[in-house]
């Protein structure tokens, strides 16, 4: 599938949106989904609906089959060395409690520490968070340069003796700093040190190959990467996934439940406790197909020429300040504008059909460092072109002349 | 939808130049309020006399043009009322931001009526309500002494 007319494959872009076309550049927030998504979802509840794993009946061996295709494709997208190291979640979030959770019940004692960074997502703080709250657990933070980067150096001088997790965001969803996690998870291994890595911008964007990079945990969102909402997929290696215990109880889960001893399924169900989102999972292996077709590194380019190119028309518009200038930078261009408030942003260029999104991101901690209350962020998606961000800088333009700026 | 509505002159120019800006020597009543969805913050103080009435009233804080606008209009127009006639005045804005077409009290003048009438372009845009009505729930908790963080999210 060729990436130029990669607009026609999603329906949204034929709609008008209050009267004008969509240009949708929040796609770090969600993706939009094309046709072919949600076509199955359709196709699932229509002709092939049953709950999976449970029935004996034709249905039920059918959606199971569907079901277990996804497992089978997030493994070979990913590059897992095991089709049991992929557990579906609600969402990244999810899984990323999962980890915090069941690492924080067998593996985690009083006194010791996590290492996150400042650029942290709140899902990859708050979960680690209770562990603070419940375990005495210290959490530290790896510092972001005047670049909005985090250094393997400054890593390295944040890992204390006690140290036993370092988790991680692969791509900043507010500076789109793409960090050096393959070296982060090198130099935390030779201290025996557990690699947690948030994934929800790196999947979508970047080319993963879990037994390559290596790291303990691998957290992604699936409607962030074309596919639907209430889905997040949870890669862990199957050593931990083993050792460690459930996370939530319930059908599916278990192998033999007894008056006096309940005992665990096997890898995956023993994460996957009740009715999963099935028509979800089903339709996600669309997703993947879909930007197999395209194949990740034509996504890759074509997203970094748009980041390039954006960067550049933002840099030369008077009042826009670029927040974040790291070396490698993929998906977002976050900004400010010199006397206008985000949100007025959000709601001026909303108005000429330009969707971005205004707020803290969900990185408070961030924000506090750069001393700005919130920020204006443009993201890209494999859909959008060129011309979408003159658009966006057009109605930059609109929103500093109806401040009266120059 | 209007945009020329929402950003009206006037709310620009209050929001850039807000007035009662700052913290009012010797307040007795104060509150904070946030809105955690959009990071906006600000911290009322009131200074009332023993007739209760609002002798003194600024507020800090940060947030887009129709918070610092919203802000800056209501303690202009809150000094030197009593503290009912500041909660009917608090009741009927809110009411009008909500759903009512027009300012119904008898507190405050024809003048004032239409300064706050600029901020009614909000109702056009439901995700920008709370960034008109944050500073006015917060003096609400100012004058009833609340110990909450007035959150517009509850």
């Amino acid at each position: 599938m060729k990436i130029e007319n990669i607009k026609n494959e999603f329906p949204i872009f034929d709609e008008k949106i209050q009267n004008n076309d969509l240009v949708y550049l929040d796609s770090a927030n969600s993706s939009q989904k094309p046709k072919v998504v949600a076509d199955k979802i359709n196709e699932f509840y229509t002709k092939q609906f049953s709950n999976v794993g449970r029935s004996v009946h034709y249905l039920a061996v059918a959606a199971t089959n569907l079901y277990e295709n996804t497992r089978s494709s997030v493994q070979k997208y990913i590059n897992a060395k095991d089709k049991n190291e992929i557990v579906f979640t609600k969402g990244a979030t999810e899984a990323l409690n999962l980890v915090a959770n069941t690492l924080g019940q067998k593996y985690l004692n009083e006194g010791d520490e996590i290492l996150i960074t400042e650029l942290e997502h709140h899902s990859n703080y708050v979960p680690w968070h209770f562990l603070r709250k419940s375990k005495n657990i210290k959490i530290n933070f790896a510092e972001v340069n005047d670049d909005g980067d985090i250094s393997l150096e400054d890593i390295e001088k944040k890992i204390t003796s006690k140290t036993k997790v370092i988790a991680i965001t692969h791509l900043s969803n507010v500076t789109g700093a793409i960090l050096p996690v393959k070296e982060i998870t090198e130099l935390a291994h030779s201290k025996g040190i557990i690699v947690v890595i948030d994934g929800c911008q790196g999947a979508p964007h970047l080319k993963l190959d879990m037994q390559d990079l290596d790291c303990d945990f691998y957290a992604i969102s699936c409607h962030k990467m074309y596919g639907p909402t209430g889905l997040g997929v949870l890669y862990g290696k199957k050593k931990w996934l083993e050792e460690l215990p459930p996370y939530q109880g319930g059908g599916g889960m278990i192998r033999e439940v007894k008056k006096d001893k309940i005992s665990y399924g096997d890898l995956p169900n023993k994460y996957e406790a009740g009715t999963m989102a099935t028509a979800q999972v089903i339709a996600f292996d669309q997703s993947i197909k879909f930007m197999e077709s395209i194949g990740i590194e034509n996504i890759m380019k074509h997203e970094a020429d748009l980041i390039e190119y954006g960067q550049e028309l933002l840099q030369k518009n008077n009042s826009v300040k670029l927040i974040g200038s790291p070396k490698n930078k993929g998906g977002v261009l976050s900004f400010t504008l010199e006397g206008i408030h985000p949100h007025d942003i959000a709601t001026i260029l909303d108005e000429d059909g330009v969707a971005i999104r205004a707020g803290h991101h969900c990185c408070q901690i961030l924000h506090d460092k750069l001393n700005i209350p919130a920020s204006a962020r443009a993201s890209v998606g494999i859909y959008n072109t060129k011309d979408d961000l003159d658009k966006l800088n057009d109605s930059i333009n609109n929103c500093k002349k109806i401040f009266n700026l120059k | 939808m209007n945009l020329k509505e929402l950003y009206q002159e006037i709310i620009l120019e209050h929001g850039k130049n807000p007035r009662n800006l700052g913290k009012t020597h010797e307040f007795n009543k104060d509150a904070k309020g946030n809105n955690p969805l959009c990071g906006d913050n600000v911290h009322v103080y009131l200074k009332l006399n023993g007739q209760k009435i609002v002798e003194d009233i600024s507020f800090e804080g940060s947030g887009c043009a129709i918070s610092m606008a919203s802000a800056s209009i209501m303690t202009d127009l809150i000094k030197g009322k009593n503290e009912h006639e500041a909660k009917e005045i608090i009741e009927d804005f809110l009411g009008m931001i909500k759903e009512n077409p027009e300012l119904k009290s008898e507190y405050i003048t024809k003048d004032e009526k239409t300064k706050l009438m600029c901020l009614s372009g909000v109702k056009q845009y439901p995700m920008r309500v709370k960034c008109a009505t944050l500073s006015w729930h917060t003096l609400i908790s100012a004058i009833d002494n609340s110990e909450e963080i007035t959150n517009t999210e509850s």
